[in-house]
């Protein structure tokens, strides 16, 4: 008895005693700030990273915003004199109609003035009042009054972006300029609305012109084609290489491959494009078909490479359960796994549409970076694409061009979130538990 | 029909007398299994007879599963597997080249340790396997084997009234009972079942043991078990496995009550394993 009992007095502590002891009660506090340390550098890491994000977009907004509205003079147009010929109005005297319309604004000026008149208003404007005469021919003959956008320079004006005060020879407005600016804000005649032509005209030479419509397309046409060549390819080949292949040196040599190709910086692919499409088989320049091709062998590498893994993640039992009941290794494949590997390959697949949407280097070599001032209206007529806009805006000198530059990331910014957006909503509707 | 033969480093006893009086549904002679390089099976022979309950029991590790496998070829889906030796079904050698492995399975079914219905509705889980083989003309026929697959599966009164509903909203034991009744949807003549139970409660597990003893009627069923208590009551045949070897097989009263072999003697009575 005493013997168990002098081993009871120094029995070796239980984890209980072990944890209620003043060293246990230390090491819990200090586990307890080790895991506060630990949830601290997680918050400040995102803080940084959201607070990056923040000032990236903050800078494009503050600088870009401006890109969003317009100056417009609206000026009055007096077509009752005019030679116009109703079978065709494209041939009357446009730039002698506008020039005349733009001097009446300012009908105390003396004709030496001319040019500082029309500088103004954008040089489009014929082609402006052309075009409205052209939609309704009802126009010829009557005096109306029309939008037309103001010149970078008063542009600039008119948005604050030019400081009145600074001494004239450091600013690109004369002091006249200013005076004509202010008669016709006074007289009601400017407006500031929303610039839809951002959105609906092909680049110009003149900022006030220019918009984002050609772009768009071209990055439409070449994500389609892109989309069409690397999403059945893709999954194909990792629906091969994941449940038929043979495992042997080949395939392994294979994947090592494609895992290295998705490494692959992209302006390879533009070269390889240049080199292939362009000059061996001859294919026309600057065209999004050439583009979306180039894109797609850039995207194939991780579209495959995404699929392999969502089709990895579908459980074992589930192929299993097929071939218990008799399914061939095709059906197994067809009917239960790929439809539980789809929402991962979608998202993956608009993951790497994403990444080609934004990729600039292959489009510049593919010459995507042209200077065209129309929408392509096929996939083989020459275009640009919003990264190579964004490249050929930022390298323009004039005024107006800066802030389209942030106003066209922004607009590509959009438009990767909302793909991205798209890629979740896909992933939790089609998502399903198993 | 007591023929005890002796096979290098084992000794297997093929076939006691054999209580069920039913003709050999699977003959297997020196079965081999290697996984690459490592054997997982030596030389196992046995009959099995047709629309009886077959049991193997036998420690972890000890080949029962790839034995299992090996009567409908599933290990053929695993790369660096290879089988050697016979194993007939009807007099057909199942490892011939020119037989189709998927009408096998067909034959064969199979339900798994772990519940894996598909993720779909209860419906479609059952009509899988008719479908793909073409066991239907309508609707209304599936409708019918649906219903009779369920009803046999001991599972109709549960689930009648949701049939569309996903199958992975069911219990644990439910699911399994699905599977089961998805593997007799299709009609096969033999089902293998590896530790159907393992993953169920007593009250699930009793229900799935007496779904055996009925389906015993119409299905040769080979079953791999841990729960020895399991084997006893269900089985009419039990083979006893030991790293690889297939050390003694006979009716279940003789295995756990006269046991040939003192490693399956050690084994049932708890011993070692
Ligand atoms: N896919 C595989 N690849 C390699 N070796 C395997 C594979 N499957 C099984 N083995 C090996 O084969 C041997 C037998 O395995 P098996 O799964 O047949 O055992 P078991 O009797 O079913 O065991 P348990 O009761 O634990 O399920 C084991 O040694 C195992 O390591
Ligand atoms: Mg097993």
């Amino acid at each position: 008895m005493s013997e168990i009992e002098s081993a009871m007095s120094t029995p070796p502590r239980t984890i209980g005693q072990e944890l209620m002891s003043e060293e246990g009660a230390r090491r819990v506090r200090r586990r307890y700030r080790a895991d506060a340390r630990f949830r601290a550098y997680g918050i400040i890491a995102i803080c940084i990273a959201l607070g990056v994000l923040a000032i990236l977009v903050g800078t494009l907004v503050s600088s870009g915003y401006t890109a969003f509205v317009q100056t417009q003079v609206r000026v009055t147009v007096d077509l009752r004199d005019a030679d116009i010929d109703p079978a065709d109005v494209r041939a009357a005297n446009w730039r002698g109609i506008a020039t005349g319309a733009i001097e009446s604004l300012f009908p105390d000026l003396p004709q030496s003035d001319a040019r500082v008149m029309r500088d103004m208003v954008s040089q489009g404007a014929p082609f402006i009042i052309r075009d409205a005469v052209m939609d309704d021919p009802a126009l010829i003959g009557t005096v109306f009054d029309i939008e037309i956008p103001a010149s970078d320079r008063i542009d600039q004006l008119n948005k604050g972006a030019i400081d009145r005060d600074s001494p004239a020879d450091h600013r690109v407005v004369t002091d006249q300029q200013i005076g004509l600016f202010d008669q016709l804000e006074a007289e009601g005649r400017i407006s500031t609305p929303f610039n839809t032509a951002l959105f609906t005209a092909a680049d110009s030479r003149f900022p006030e012109l220019a918009g984002l419509w050609g772009a768009i397309v071209g990055s439409f046409y070449a994500l389609a084609v892109c989309l069409v060549l690397a999403f059945p390819i893709g999954i194909a080949a990792a629906i091969y290489l994941e449940e038929f292949a043979p495992k042997n040196r080949w395939t392994e040599m294979i994947e090592i491959n494609i895992n290295n190709l998705a490494a692959v910086p992209s302006v390879v692919f533009g070269l390889l494009g240049l080199a292939v499409f362009l000059n061996v088989f001859g294919m026309p320049r600057s065209a999004p078909l050439v583009g979306g091709m180039t894109l797609a062998l850039m995207t194939m590498p991780t579209i495959i490479i995404a699929s392999r893994a969502a089709l990895k993640a579908v459980p074992p039992s589930i192929r299993e359960g097929a071939l218990g009941v008799g399914a061939s290794h095709q059906q197994a494949v067809l009917h239960h796994v790929l439809p539980l590997a789809m929402p991962g390959m979608l998202t993956g697949t608009i993951i790497g549409l994403a990444q080609a949407l934004g990729e600039t280097a292959p489009l510049l070599l593919i010459g995507m970076n042209a200077f065209i001032t129309a929408a392509p209206d096929s996939m083989l007529s020459p275009s640009t694409a919003l990264p190579t806009q964004i490249y050929i805006w930022a390298d323009s000198p004039e005024r107006g061009f800066v802030a389209r530059t942030s106003a066209a990331i922004l607009v590509l910014l959009g438009f990767l979130v909302c793909m991205n957006a798209i890629a979740i909503w896909l992933r939790s509707r089609l998502e399903r538990r198993w | 029909m007591n023929e005890a033969t002796s096979h290098a480093g084992s000794v297997s006893v093929q076939h006691a007398h054999d209580v069920t009086g039913m003709p050999t549904k699977v003959h297997a002679r020196e079965v081999t299994v290697h996984y690459g390089e490592k054997q997982a099976l030596f030389g196992v022979s046995m009959d099995i007879p047709a629309n009886s309950v077959t049991a193997f029991i036998g420690p972890s590790g000890c080949g029962k599963s790839t034995f299992l496998r090996c009567i409908n070829r599933m290990n053929d889906t695993i790369d660096i597997c290879s089988v050697g030796g016979r194993i007939t079904i009807d007099e057909q050698d199942i490892y011939d080249p020119s037989l189709d492995v998927v009408q096998l399975r067909a034959r064969v079914g199979m339900v798994f340790q772990k519940p894996n219905p598909f993720p779909k509705s209860i419906y479609d889980n059952i009509a899988y396997g008719p479908r793909i083989h073409g066991l239907v003309r309508s609707k209304s026929d599936l409708d019918g084997i649906v219903e009779s697959s369920l009803k046999r599966a001991g599972l109709w009164k549960e689930v009648s009234d949701r049939l569309s509903e996903p199958a992975t909203g069911m219990s644990g034991g439910q699911q399994q009972r699905l599977c089961i009744a998805r593997a007799i949807a299709v009609s096969p003549e033999i089902i293998l079942m590896d530790e159907p139970c393992s993953a169920l409660d007593p009250i699930s597990t009793a229900h799935i043991e007496e779904l055996i003893d009925e389906l015993r009627e119409n299905f040769t069923i080979i079953i791999v078990t841990h729960n020895l208590q399991q084997a006893a009551r269900v089985s009419q045949m039990t083979g006893f496995f030991h790293l690889g070897k297939l050390i003694e097989y006979a009716d279940t009263g003789d295995v756990f009550q006269n046991p040939q072999h003192s490693m399956t003697e050690d084994y049932i009575t708890g011993r070692f394993g």
